[in-house]
């Protein structure tokens, strides 16, 4: 009995827990990725015992792959190594972490999966719990197989209504993100919920846990439902059992309702991801960069709403448009189903698939004085490249859109 | 004496140590560059010992340890605010940097104020001013690892069901 989070720890704790409580709970899958696991190597080694269960460990190079520089190629080096030496069986460079996750099917309603990554949150939109922690504590964590967890109080986000054309999930995301604040899921659990939810597809809804993080949340929840165990058994390798469950008899901290229907485009401005605006009041600024990327907003069906804007058209030409596909598998299909043409045609830069340009190492880097509007999930300074950069955050559709102009665009003049 | 150095609010961890910086686990390396562009004297001025005073939300951010392995490198005493981000919190215990929560602290310090901190009990003394502020003291488990020096050494003793005997039973 309870809110989703109160539901999901009392599963596995075997009894029924509330918010307050502290637990020692097992983690069905421990994850990390090449910026993380070195340090979680380095705290193992120093524990000096040896790996509970191969099995639940998750290794991913994406995040300076492939190896920009020579310390990156080092770094990718030693987390081979280990893997090699460990015989550790789940080892991954198919792309953005979050996402390779949800494909092979580690995440499952009701799972525990924490990871080397504040975006571990992702995996809330199957109705798992997923968090992030400091690769020290996923060092520890590959030893005790267990972590510590305060049950979280919830904040319940009630969304209704229905999007307008041009509008989607990042739009309402950055708008409640707008509306929060970045502290204003500190510590909490974030419900995300209501007939606008239920009717939205997989894709979509991954975009509202993903930005949980975005507001300090511990972590971000969608009931799993009907659609979520169609979409697990259709479009991943499910491991273990599963069903659906949400919350029973909840209890909430805050309830926010937000009815979508009168939302128009939203973007993130410079340099916090709570500076949320009408498009309307941004419409017009250059920008230098468009990035179509990352764990956010680069799934096949992000990729599908780009080209068929971008379709036998041409990019601003004094503009870099940069786009990654979040894994290799949404790259295939996109290649197959013809889009990469599109977009290559149209003038974007495709990249291999991975974390690209989000962290500034790699893949479309800014200099000094530029302005980038992206797909990613943060804005802040200096996230990209240069300090004296400016990241803009918005939806697929208003990359394409300011894509073709140079200048931050209203997609709807475009889809019209 | 342990010097003030204060910081605004939701400094997140790219603002403690910039990402591009973040090839290197060494913690005095990091201490380099921690704080570069929101206050570069920070990294050429801080003794051991000193305060990191912040404000609400403080290590925001990314997962990523190097912002507080960077701060510890930089060998500051504790970080003193009102709130912290999650994942932050964590990462401070887990590498034994200690963290204290009280909003009057933060309030009435300023930088450069001489301030002594006693971690067991959570007073906080402001020489300067003549002010002492009581902090939020931590929960049982959460002191064990910060005694400890941080998981990795409350690991190496011991096993992880110890945590929660005390703080359960
Ligand atoms: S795509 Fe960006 S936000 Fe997502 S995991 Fe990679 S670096 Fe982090």
């Amino acid at each position: 009995m309870g809110t989703l989070i109160e539901e999901i720890f009392s599963r596995k704790a075997g009894r029924a827990v509330h918010a307050g409580e502290i637990l020692l709970l097992d983690v069905d899958y421990i994850m990390s990725h090449d910026n993380t696991t070195p340090l979680a190597i380095k705290a193992f080694r120093e524990i000096g015992k040896p790996i509970l269960d191969k099995n639940r460990i998750v290794i991913h190079l994406d995040h300076a792959y492939p190896a920009p520089n020579v310390l990156a190629a080092e770094n990718h080096r030693k987390i081979i190594d280990f893997v090699k030496e460990q015989e550790l069986p789940h080892f991954f460079h198919q792309g953005v972490c979050h996402q390779v996750m949800i494909e092979e099917g580690f995440i499952t309603p009701g799972a525990i999966a924490i990871g080397a990554d504040s975006h571990s949150n992702t995996y809330g939109a199957l109705g798992a719990f997923g968090a992030g922690l400091g690769s020290t504590e996923i060092g520890a964590a590959w030893v005790t197989g267990k972590c510590w967890f305060k049950v979280p109080e919830t904040i319940r986000i009630e969304l209704t209504g229905k999007t307008q054309p041009g509008v989607y999930a990042k739009d309402v995301m950055i708008y409640i993100a707008g509306m929060l604040g970045m502290d204003g899921g500190t510590y909490r659990s974030v419900e995300f919920g209501g007939e606008y939810i239920k009717n939205l597809p997989m894709h979509e809804r991954i975009v509202f846990p993903n930005m949980s993080t975005e507001i300090g949340a511990k972590c971000g929840l969608i009931e799993a439902d009907e659609a979520t165990i169609q979409f697990l058994e259709t479009a991943t390798p499910a491991r273990g059992s599963f069903e659906a469950f949400g919350p029973v008899n909840p209890h909430y901290e805050r309830v926010v309702e937000i009815d979508v229907s009168s939302l128009s485009p939203q973007v993130a401005c410079h340099p916090d991801v709570d500076h949320a605006r009408p498009l309307t009041e941004v419409e017009g600024l250059e920008v230098h960069e468009v990035y179509i990327g990352t764990c956010t907003n680069a799934r096949y069906e992000d990729l599908e709403i780009v080209a068929n804007m971008l379709k036998g058209k041409k990019v601003n030409p004094y503009t870099r448009v940069i786009v990654t596909p979040a894994s290799d598998r949404i790259y295939k299909k996109a290649l197959n189903n013809g889009l990469i043409e599109i977009l290559i045609d149209a003038g974007c830069a495709v990249t291999g698939s991975g974390c690209g340009a989000c962290i500034g190492r790699h893949g479309g880097i800014l200099a000094a004085g530029e302005r980038a509007l992206t797909t990613m999930n943060r804005n802040f300074i200096g996230r990209m490249g240069s300090p004296l950069s400016e990241v803009y955050l918005a939806s697929p559709a208003t990359a394409a859109a300011t894509a073709l102009t140079g200048r931050i665009t209203d997609p709807r003049k475009i889809i019209a | 004496m342990s010097k003030a150095w204060t910081f605004g609010e939701n400094m997140n961890t790219d603002e403690i140590i910039p990402g591009r910086f973040n090839i290197t686990i060494d913690p005095l390396e990091l201490a380099k560059n921690v704080f570069c562009e929101v206050k570069p004297e920070y990294a050429k001025n801080v003794k051991p010992g000193d305060v990191i005073v912040g404000g609400q939300n403080f290590g925001c951010g990314s997962s990523r340890e190097h912002a507080p392995i960077a701060i510890k490198g930089s060998q500051a005493k504790c970080i003193i605010a009102p709130s912290f981000a999650r994942i932050f919190f964590r990462n401070c215990i887990n590498i034994g940097l200690p963290i204290l929560e009280c909003p009057e602290a933060v309030e009435n310090i300023t930088e450069g104020d001489d301030v002594d901190v006693n971690l067991v009990t959570g007073k906080v003394i402001n020489l300067t001013k003549d002010r002492a502020y009581q902090a939020r003291v931590l929960p049982d488990f959460v002191l064990k690892i910060v005694d400890a020096g941080g998981i990795v050494h409350f690991l190496k003793e011991h096993d992880i069901q110890e945590l929660m005997m005390s703080a359960e039973g």
